[in-house]
């Protein structure tokens, strides 16, 4: 019997996907004309998809209100952290402690799910919400009696991202081609990035995404039809988890510093407003979202102070309080003209595959 | 009462309370294999509540069922699933933002098995199996006669569509049982005789049916026996026409001694 194989895909695809390989290629050298703040920017990027897409799992898809989502960001990112500095005085490699990082993560999704499984909407939110700032709270005052967390201060002089003594923290002249740290980093996290793409729309499309989305609709009729609902929802948190960590481990490496500041509620309510506002279940959607609310702020950060010297002659609202006001605006008005984000799903069309013999 | 062997479902004694109600009292009844089951009774009779026990929603206070040769007792509705009993409902309760392929593909989720590796990873068995899936769900969607709307999203469907897609929903998960919630409400003449020709095929090709329906006309042209519920309590039990002549079924219904020409219904 032979596998099923994928439909043929056109040529014109693949000029776009090497076209759009090309241009992210060399987006990095693009952005370090206008310093290499905006690669560092294209790089929080990155990170915010990874995020988005994790929760997209949990809200998106199986539709659970989670609030405390970066909870799972800050235990990845302490994990790499006290895997590979000098704090604790041990030294991973990158690559085997990402996996550790989105295990335990994994783990600690499936603490926080089983305990509410039977809670949704309100009372999830509240419970999450809460999960979150322990998590948070912890690693503030893990710092006695033994010190784990280093407290406020935070670990420092994380180990870099390195491949031999390649590292991705210095600036480095390759084949003739300088790259600076953060252009090295870009690399690192675009890879990263694809394989969590890819890895979202695959379950997706699968068996148990197809279940997520029938307990999202309606939970009682997933369970007549025979659905696990307990272990379907824990899959979505230990699922959505996962991605949290591989972040905050890739967060971590990128920074070398980390700190429970990093960790805030704020942070949770900007991860669920990028998967909401670009359209939640929708991947590119979401993967859009998180562009833009990253992109967004910085843009108004350097063009708001300039503006209003050429509208006014002077400064009257410092730049920190207006891109916080049109921040606000811009999202009250998305949901207002496009409630269902911006890049709503939309249904997904099968074509059943006309079939010659063996099915 | 004994278990009869060759019955699919024997319900023993059922007794379900709400608060200061009394919805089912010690309700008993079997189903043989390959028949058709009428259930009905005025409104608030029970029916429902009698659904929701036995598909696993609610736990009844007293009494079990054995399904098949064995109990079903305390089980989850998924269980109640897995174990061969599908079920629709009253008010429909399809995934309204899937298509209605998907709405069918999820119905085969309780017969297949692939997981988070097999998702990841697409390995061939997996393909195998989605294949599958797939090509069984068009097969269905085609047998209740929406396969022209597959690629619809199911809240967009008309509402008789709406009611044949949840049995091709219900149908994907290999069901011994296939329970029907009032399957031709809201149905005008033309959709409830599509309808009886889709219960009759579904019989034919295995499937025991178990029926709660209002559509007097339907029940008695198609129900082998039927069981008449009343304030919670089984009043009578036969063949339709044995049904439609009792004297306590015409007084449940219309509240006294009145001859109830169901034909002409």
């Amino acid at each position: 019997m032979k596998a099923p194989r994928a439909k043929s895909i056109p040529p014109k695809v693949w000029v776009g996907v090497a076209l759009l390989a090309l241009a992210l290629t060399l987006l990095p050298f693009v952005a370090a004309f206008a310093g290499q703040a905006w690669v560092r920017i294209l790089n929080f990027a990155m990170l915010y998809i990874m995020l988005a897409l994790g929760l997209n799992i949990v809200v998106g898809f199986a539709g659970l209100l989670d609030l405390g989502y970066i909870a799972f960001y800050a235990v990845g990112a302490y994990v790499y952290a006290l895997l590979a500095s000098p704090h604790l005085g041990i030294h991973l490699p990158f690559w085997v402690i990402l996996p550790l990082s989105a295990g335990i993560a994994c783990a600690f999704g499936v603490l926080l799910g089983a305990p509410t499984l039977k809670l949704r909407g309100d009372y999830l939110a509240i419970v999450t919400l809460g999960f979150g700032e322990i998590i948070r709270i912890f690693l503030n005052n893990l710092n006695a009696p033994i010190n784990i967390t280093n407290g406020p201060q935070g670990v420092n002089l994380i180990d870099p991202f390195r491949i031999g003594s390649f590292s991705f923290a210095r600036p480095e002249v390759v084949l003739g081609v300088a790259f600076s740290g953060p252009q090295k980093y870009y690399y690192l996290l675009l890879l990263i990035t694809i394989g969590v793409i890819v890895v979202n729309l695959r379950l997706q499309n699968s068996r148990l995404g197809r279940a997520w989305e029938a307990i999202r609709e309606d939970e009682i009729a997933a369970k007549a039809m025979g659905i696990n609902t307990r272990n379907v929802k824990l899959l979505a948190f230990a699922m959505g988890a996962s991605f949290g960590g591989i972040a905050g481990a890739v967060f971590s490496a990128t920074q070398q510093f980390v700190s429970p500041e990093s960790f805030g509620l704020f942070e949770s309510i900007i991860v669920l407003a990028m998967v909401v506002l670009g359209g939640m279940g929708n991947i590119s959607g979401v993967i859009l979202g998180a562009i833009l609310l990253t992109l967004l702020p910085e843009v108004l950060r350097y063009t708001m102070e300039p503006l209003q010297n050429a509208l006014f002659g002077r400064v009257i609202l410092d730049a920190e309080t207006i891109r916080l006001l049109v921040f606000g605006v811009a999202l009250v008005a998305i949901m207002l003209f496009r409630p269902a984000g911006i890049w709503p799903s939309a249904v997904r069309k099968r074509e059943l595959e006309v079939k010659g013999g063996a099915a | 009462m004994s278990v009869n062997p060759s019955a699919l479902l024997t319900a023993t004694g059922i007794g379900k309370r709400f608060g200061g109600v009394q919805a089912l009292t010690d309700v008993s009844f079997s189903i043989a294999r390959g028949e058709i089951y009428g259930l009905i009774g005025p409104n608030g009779a029970g029916k429902t509540s009698l659904f929701n026990v036995l598909t696993g929603i609610y736990s009844p206070d007293s009494g079990n069922f054995t399904f098949d040769g064995a109990p079903l007792d305390r089980l989850k509705p998924n269980e109640v699933a897995e174990r061969g009993i599908a079920r629709t409902f009253q008010n429909i309760r399809l995934f309204q933002n899937l298509s209605a392929l998907e709405n069918v593909m999820i119905g085969r989720h309780v017969r297949t098995h692939a997981g988070v590796f097999g998702a990841i990873f697409r390995d061939r068995q997996t393909l195998t199996e989605e294949a599958a899936i797939e090509a069984r769900s068009y097969e269905l969607l085609d047998y209740v006669g929406v396969a022209n709307r597959a690629n619809h999203l199911a809240k967009h469907l008309a509402y008789g569509d709406q009611r044949r897609l949840e049995i091709a929903r219900a149908l994907a998960t290999d069901p011994k049982l296939l329970a029907l919630d009032e399957p031709a409400a809201g149905m005008n003449a033309t959709e409830t005789k599509a309808l009886k020709a889709l219960l009759d095929d579904i019989r034919r090709d295995g499937t025991t049916i178990l029926l709660i329906e209002h559509d007097m006309k339907l029940v008695m042209s198609i129900c082998d026996r039927v069981l008449v519920l009343d304030y919670g309590k089984k009043i009578a039990e036969g063949s339709a026409a044995e049904v439609q002549s009792d004297p306590k079924v015409i007084a449940a219904y219309l509240g006294g001694e009145v001859t109830l020409n169901l034909r002409r219904a």
